[in-house]
């Protein structure tokens, strides 16, 4: 690993302005799980990090207008034993648990899960070419291995996918990302947060070198009560999702009202299905309406030679799911355990 | 052994370190001090197959405390017979990730940091690393190991199997698998003169030292190997793997002690692996189930560097009768690391697809698969012709039948249902050869009335150094507490190594031996222990070679029950159970732990580990554990391990069997004609992942929308 510089931060203008006056070597570190990793294996070679974990970003409150404020240190297993995410957004707090172990989601953050890289084998590997982590050397995935890459958006530079779960929920909510930048804060909406690969898949975000995370808000949202979030993976626990959903319902008398569905493990990004939340809206809320939804967001898929096999596991998670909140079954949403 | 106080061989003694484990006293080979270590990290190399054209130095020599920089170019050739141990001995790449140099530092951050800066040039070459069907290159080798010929005929099996009223084709698949122990392979290596000690994590000490003797051309005791804790090796840390070579070799050109430690990616490439293997099983029988024909064909791979032949199909030799058989083995030498050993190295994958064939046998008999496999069963080993020493695999399934709850399950497949599940059950045998071989052991007893016991076995988290410790206390005829087994030291009487399921039958015939003669000696001097204490020697060699010829292997059988979702593609086995005859059971808690770990390895190996050859760039993808997939605890549901006693008194003094790797054997066949019995559709490649599942999805009966 390169020998670096660690700086601990107390306030965010300390953390901007420190990263500022290394911004070629500058990093910052949030609970370092994908980070440290990375360091490790010459993946990411900062020369200055910062740590960002003791900013006053570690609470979950109540925002301004409703809804919820969460600070971006906040711990990924404090966000999901919340009260109030466990009430009102039960998808997120679904999806929190169905990533990593216990013992990562104790140190992961809320801005570092946001922000962790793919886990395409290729980018982690520097003896290999990676377009994401050398621009223009290639992409060995694309012919290699693929298997658990994305159907949904790829170019032929990038078939990445973006590997969060709690992004997928967030994305499925319409959570906004609070950012202080040099020019000072904005707002970044879910999705919008995340970029398909085009040709520069070096950039997994809109973000801006030296933007810092400070809060992800989640509207108020009455439908999120009712929501759940589903992994599919090859274990029971602790794995990356091969294809993953999270999705709320508000269905009356037969009808949709509203609906959010979004997908994991599918694309560069948290795929919002809003093909298919369109085709939901105002329909009737049977299985052959989630059926075609669920084909309408899928026919813009197109599958490598290895991964053909998410496309119907979407489809049958994007139904599945659905139909489960509708009709208040299949309590065991987030994993699969018989 | 008549003793007057209660044996304890059998029971459930606690390990005897285990205090020192959970107390972080144990040491590892990594933990050793010294003063003055070196770090040392080595470089992998980039290409799977080609000729390294230059190696500069310069800005790793650059990094503050990087003391040398070892290649071909500096490094003293090194003797002995393994290729893969002679490191930097010339400018050839034989696979990817293979040591081409290292660095030597102060400290292991500045060793990390330089490796990365050696710039090494190579001249590629095109390369091969994927095993597939009938490979061009594909050779039948003299021998698979240790030294069974490669092609075994009896009989007419063509003739027989176009004759066979029933008869079963088909081709298993399994992918290359790495044994990933807990601890990483590791060495501190410290010279005094021409004297070298090596603190290391291996699975055998005099081996160990044998090996380091030969490479750096010393006398054995010259030589010093300490492992007195291993964190697990799975074969892995049989053969000495190079980091042993390597800190000895690096030591020894900075002039300090020298420490290295494998990282989990570069374990994947140097520390061994199992071979794939492509098998075609073929079976005759007539219309009452009674086997007339049995083919096993074999396809893996091999390295460039040495040849390892997995003896794949050596259980078909002996596991059922058929009077026309045929077994083969066909190796390809790939451009990858050698494979080598891992739990149950033959069996494991053999018996994969044996046992997987039979449950189609059973199929297409309409016969229940127990039944299937009481049939025929052998009155003697089939092509040897030696009678068993016991044999109690049919006891196994019946007991296991009763117990698992098999009576009146419908052989129908594909039509249970709960929810979004479907449901099966599946069985399948399993066995594994009970061996030993020569060790010596000492037996002291001092005035204290304590009895101190030396061998160079091994634990590897195994429990031998507890059931070691009940054998002697036995022959002995005292307590437990009074005798303090010493191992894990080349220092010790010369032991064989844990592998093969031989370590405590080879041990523990010696120890025994050893105490009875000890206990002879005691009663020769009238009881009373002399003021510096008495010994006494044993040594196993010729014992064994008196053995009188039997067919010896432990048997065993495995049931599960999976359930399979057929729109995700999800499996769980909520049920395992593996009933087992080998032997006596020395210690009924490590053995218990022996076999549920062997059978979730199993479990793995049926829907999770595989390692992933690149095909491209060589070597292996999935080199790291957050994507080569072992079971969490969430996958491994209700899981139990019983046993038949068995009275055998063909084995050695113990009359115990080896029990560490027949719990692997078995159960990824039984999964998978679980998962048969479950959705109707034969999945006859490993992994059973879910992608594969969904794939074959439309031919699932029932789908769940
Ligand atoms: C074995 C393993 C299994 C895993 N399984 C899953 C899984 O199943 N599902 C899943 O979702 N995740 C999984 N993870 C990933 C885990 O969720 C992430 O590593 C974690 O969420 C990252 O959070 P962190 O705080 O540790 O980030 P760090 O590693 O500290 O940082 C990650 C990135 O975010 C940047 N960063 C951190 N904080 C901020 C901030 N406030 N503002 C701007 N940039 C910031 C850092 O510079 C860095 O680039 C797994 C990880 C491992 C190691
Ligand atoms: S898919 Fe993206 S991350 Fe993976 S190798 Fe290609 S460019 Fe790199």
């Amino acid at each position: 690993m390169r020998p670096f510089t660690f700086v601990r931060a107390i306030d965010a203008d300390q953390a901007v302005a420190g990263y500022a006056r290394e911004p070629e070597w500058a990093m910052y570190l949030g609970g370092g799980t994908n980070l440290v990793d990375l360091m490790r294996l010459g993946v990411a070679e900062p020369g200055l990090l910062i740590d960002v974990t003791r900013l006053p970003y570690d609470r979950v409150e109540e925002a301004p207008g409703g809804g919820l404020r969460i600070g971006a240190a906040v711990r990924n297993s404090d966000l999901a034993a919340d009260p109030a995410v466990r009430r009102d957004y039960p998808v997120l707090a679904a999806a929190l648990l169905a990533g990593a172990s216990g013992q990562l989601r104790n140190q992961a953050t809320v801005g570092g899960n946001l922000l962790q890289r793919t886990r395409c084998g290729y980018f982690q590997d520097v003896t290999k070419p990676c377009n994401k982590r050398r621009s223009g050397s290639g992409c060995p995935a694309v012919e290699g291995d693929h298997r658990n890459l994305a159907i949904l958006g790829h170019s032929e530079h990038c078939v990445a996918t973006h590997p969060s779960d709690m992004a997928v929920a967030l994305t499925a909510l319409g959570a906004t990302v609070h950012v202080r930048g040099r020019a000072g804060e904005r707002i970044v909406p879910m999705p919008g947060l995340h970029r398909l690969p085009g040709d520069e898949p070096d950039r997994d975000t809109v973000l801006d070198p030296g933007d810092l995370i400070t809060a992800v808000e989640l509207p108020p949202l009455e439908l999120a009560a009712r929501s759940r979030y589903r992994k599919v993976r090859e274990r029971a626990s602790f794995a990356f999702a091969l294809v993953s959903v999270a999705a709320a319902l508000d269905a009356e008398d037969g009808a949709v009202r509203d609906c959010r569905i979004a997908l994991g493990g599918v694309a560069h990004v948290p795929w919002r299905a809003e093909a298919a939340e369109e085709e939901l809206r105002g329909g009737p809320a049977t299985d052959d309406a989630f059926r075609a939804a669920a084909d309408a967001e899928l026919a813009a898929a197109r599958p490598l030679r290895d991964n053909g096999y998410k496309v119907p596991l979407a489809r049958e998670l994007i139904v599945r799911t659905l139909a489960e909140l509708r009709d208040g079954t299949g309590a065991d949403a987030s994993g699969g355990t018989p | 052994m008549t003793t007057d106080i209660e044996r304890v061989t059998g029971t459930a003694l606690d390990r005897v370190e285990g205090r020192d484990k959970v107390t972080g006293l144990a040491r590892y080979a990594y933990e050793y001090p010294a003063d003055d270590i070196a770090y040392v990290v080595p470089v992998p190399a980039a290409i799977a197959r080609g000729t390294i054209t230059g190696i500069d130095p310069g800005d790793a020599l650059a990094v503050p405390g990087v003391l040398t920089v070892l290649s071909f170019r500096n490094a003293p050739p090194l003797a002995g017979n393994d290729p893969e141990l002679r490191i930097f001995s010339s400018d050839r790449v034989s696979y990817r990730g293979q040591m081409v140099a290292a660095v030597v530092a102060d400290t292991l951050e500045a060793a990390a940091e330089a490796a990365r800066l050696v710039h090494v040039g190579y001249d590629a070459e095109p390369h091969d690393v994927l095993l597939r069907p009938d490979h061009p290159e594909a050779y039948v080798p003299e021998k698979v190991n240790p030294s069974f010929p490669a092609v075994s005929e009896q009989g007419d099996v063509e003739a027989a199997l176009g004759d066979a009223a029933v008869t079963v084709d088909t081709t298993y698949t399994t992918p290359a698998y790495h044994n990933n122990a807990m601890e990483p392979h590791a060495t501190l290596a410290v010279w005094s003169g021409d004297r070298l000690t090596a603190y290391d994590s291996n699975q055998g000490s005099s081996t160990a030292r044998d090996m380091l003797a030969a490479a750096f051309g010393l006398e054995p005791g010259q030589v010093r190997v300490v492992s007195p804790h291993v964190g697990g090796g799975f074969g892995s840390k049989g053969t000495p793997r190079p980091q042993i070579v390597l800190a000895a070799l690096a030591a020894r050109a900075v002039g300090r002690p020298a420490k290295v430690a494998l990282t989990r990616q570069h374990m994947f490439a140097v520390t061994g692996y199992r071979t794939p293997s492509i098998q075609r099983v073929r079976l005759g029988a007539d219309a009452s189930g009674r086997m007339t024909a049995l083919a096993h064909e074999v396809e893996e791979q091999t390295s460039t560097l040495k040849e390892f032949a997995e003896q794949t199909a050596v259980p078909s030799r002996m596991m059922y009768a058929a009077p026309n058989r045929l077994t083969t083995h066909r190796v390809v030498a790939l451009d990858v690391a050698t494979p080598s050993w891992m739990r149950a190295p033959g069996e494991c994958p053999g018996m994969y697809a044996l046992e997987s064939a039979m449950d189609e046998l059973a199929v297409a008999c309409g016969l229940d698969p127990i039944e299937l496999r009481v049939r025929n069963e052998p009155e003697e080993d089939p092509e040897s012709g030696l009678p068993w020493s016991s044999r109690n695999v049919v006891a196994c399934l019946r007991e296991g039948a009763a117990w698992f709850g098999w009576a009146g399950r419908d052989p129908a497949p594909g039509v249970r249902r709960d929810g979004r599940w479907l449901v099966g059950t599946g069985v399948a045998a399993s066995t594994y050869p009970a061996r030993r071989r020569p060790s010596e052991a000492t037996a002291r007893a001092t005035a204290d009335g304590r009895f101190t016991v030396r061998i160079a076995a091994a634990d590897i988290g195994t429990g031998s150094r507890t059931a070691l410790t009940q054998i002697a206390a036995d022959a002995l005829g005292v307590p437990p507490e009074r005798v303090d087994v010493r191992i894990g030291d080349s220092a010790l009487p010369t032991a064989s190594l844990a592998g093969g399921s031989m370590g405590t039958a080879s041990w523990g015939s010696a120890v025994a031996m050893a105490c009875v003669r000890l206990r002879e000696r005691l009663d020769g001097a009238g009881g009373e222990v002399p003021e510096d204490g008495i010994e006494a020697r044993y040594d196993t060699a010729d014992d064994i070679k008196a053995d009188a010829a039997y067919a010896r292997h432990a048997f065993g059988a495995q049931f599960a029950e999976v359930r399979v979702d057929p729109g995700t593609g999800e499996i769980r086995v909520p049920r395992l159970l593996g009933v087992f005859a080998a032997g006596r059971i020395i210690n009924a808690k490590t053995a218990r732990s022996q076999f549920i770990g062997g059978m979730t390895m199993g479990l793995a190996m049926a829907l999770l580990e595989e390692s992933v050859p690149d095909a491209e760039f060589g070597g292996f993808l999935n080199h790291d554990l957050a994507q080569y997939h072992v079971p969490a605890n969430a996958d491994v549901a209700n899981i139990d391990a019983r046993w038949i006693e068995e009275d055998d008194p063909h084995l050695n003094p113990m009359g115990s069997k080896g029990i560490g790797e027949i719990g692997i054997v078995g159960t990824a066949a039984a999964i998978g004609n679980a998962v048969h019995h479950a959705t109707g559709v034969r999945f006859r490649d490993l992994p059973i992942r879910p992608d594969r599942v969904l794939d074959r999805a439309p031919q699932i009966g029932g789908r769940n929308l």
